[in-house]
């Protein structure tokens, strides 16, 4: 066989490309529902862990509530779920699955956006959990941050797509998430958000009123990208968390 | 009798060590750098590799006589494209946690330029059997380099294991921060990556006069 001929080569790419076209085609169709549910079930996990509820111990790294329990947990911390419409709060039990990226790009271009707020309550105390979307050194960073009615953070959690492996990619490890525990998102009444610092002199973070924790060395600009994405998420938020303020 | 031939062993055993597709031939340097800031991913990165590598070189050799040779390269960057994809989609779906951690090396599987090298150079002209074997050694010399990069920029950058603490603790001065030792912030950033690559090129190449190039 002549595979030197134009004729060939047509026909060899044509072939392999329905090949391997259906192929994957194929895999994605027979794989997407357990991939949906995977990402259900980590973004569930995700907002338990930000307000606290997780199976960490003192020493340990990052243990999310196992996803066979997930929902019943889920549904037996967060009381309520809504969407925040032009100011408006819409009752929505499906409010975790909105895609925050999507809602702050409209809200951008000056479009109508559809903000997830979540409301847990653990051992009588109520946390207001905000979704979190902004931009890494390389790509997209996110997370959720759960707060009181003092403005003071319960906790939080955070995730990247492609950061920097042992650099920006450690913002999901727990010594840099569980420095944001018990910081003050308020300075003197303003929302000034919390800030990765490298100069804020505090690296066994004990002043939790100086808005600022510790950098990663090494990873200056994920970090920027983190105080960033806080400081948007309280500009978005902000009518909404002027009404559930009691300082 | 021996598993392998000798000479089919070779085809595993000298990407280990004099002919190592980092040190030696100075291929795949960007994700070399890009990713062993720990041991973790290191390894991770070099068991995706072996996968990806082993399969993609039978794939070819199977389709050596087929393949026009004018469009070799293109169909070659399809068969790892393909192939990455398949590992992401079935990891997302079976071993989610896990697809999390490879996540970022996707793109960086497709463009290691070690693989496109050993399909070009070996599977489009040898058997099934042994583009396999080589597909393989390759991928370990690969991921060799990678481990021992890894490891010393894990331990020296951040006086950690596989993310444990192995030299102490820094901020309490307890272990061998306790006698004045500092974490070497440089070498969790790319450039010493490089360093501590050409160290293991000057080892190499003082153990075994040979492999020095004439200047």
């Amino acid at each position: 066989m002549n595979t030197e001929k134009n004729s060939y080569t047509v026909i060899f790419s044509i072939v392999m490309v329905m090949v391997v076209g259906s192929v994957l085609a194929f895999l994605a169709s027979a794989l997407r529902p357990r991939i949906d549910e995977n990402e259900r079930f980590e973004k569930q996990q995700n907002i338990l862990y930000a307000m606290g509820i997780n199976e960490n111990t003192p020493d340990s790294g990052v243990n999310f509530i196992p996803t066979d329990v997930v929902e019943g947990e889920f549904g037996k911390y967060i009381k309520e779920q809504y969407v925040l419409v032009n100011g408006e709060m819409v009752a929505d039990d499906q409010a975790f699955l909105v895609d925050m990226k999507k809602q702050l790009s409209s809200l951008k271009d000056g479009g109508e956006a559809r903000l997830p707020i979540f409301i847990g309550e653990k051992e009588g105390k109520k946390s207001y959990i905000l979704p979190m979307h902004g931009k890494g050194l390389w790509d997209a960073i996110w997370g959720f941050m759960a707060v009181d009615e003092n403005m003071v953070i319960q906790g939080v959690y955070f995730d990247h797509k492609a950061e920097t492996a042992g650099l920006g990619a450690n913002i999901k490890m727990r010594f840099f998430m569980d420095d944001f525990q018990g910081e003050s998102l308020l300075n003197g009444g303003s929302y000034e958000g919390v800030v990765v610092s490298k100069t804020n002199n505090d690296p066994l973070n004990q002043d939790k009123e100086d808005n600022a924790v510790d950098a990663i060395a090494g990873a200056t600009i994920t970090g920027n990208g983190v105080s960033a994405m806080i400081k948007e998420t309280l500009k978005v938020y902000r009518p909404y968390l002027d009404n559930i303020r009691t300082n | 009798m021996a598993l392998l031939s000798k000479k089919d062993a070779n085809l595993i055993l000298d990407p280990l060590a004099d002919n190592n597709p980092i040190t030696i031939q100075v291929l795949g340097i960007c994700s070399a750098l890009a990713i062993t800031a720990e041991l973790k991913a290191s390894i991770v990165m070099s068991i995706s590799v072996i996968f990806v590598m082993g399969i993609g070189n039978v794939v070819i050799s199977l389709l050596r006589n087929v393949i026009p040779s004018k469009i070799r390269i293109i169909v070659q960057l399809i068969v790892v494209a393909t192939l990455v994809i398949v590992v992401d989609q079935v990891l997302k779906a079976y071993a989610y946690d896990l697809s999390k951690t490879l996540s970022v090396f996707v793109g960086l599987i497709i463009t290691n330029c070690i693989i496109m090298g050993r399909f070009e150079a070996f599977a489009l002209g040898n058997g099934v059997w042994r583009s396999f074997l080589d597909g393989i050694g390759n991928a370990l010399g690969y991921g060799v380099i990678l481990i021992i990069v890894g490891f010393f920029r894990e331990l020296l950058g951040s006086g950690t294991l596989f993310g444990i603490p192995v030299l102490g603790d820094p901020i309490a001065k307890t272990g061998l921060y306790s006698i004045g030792y500092e974490n070497n912030g440089f070498m969790i950033i790319p450039p010493a990556a490089l360093i501590v690559v050409g160290v293991i090129i000057w080892v190499q190449r003082s153990r075994n006069r040979a492999l020095i190039e004439e200047a």
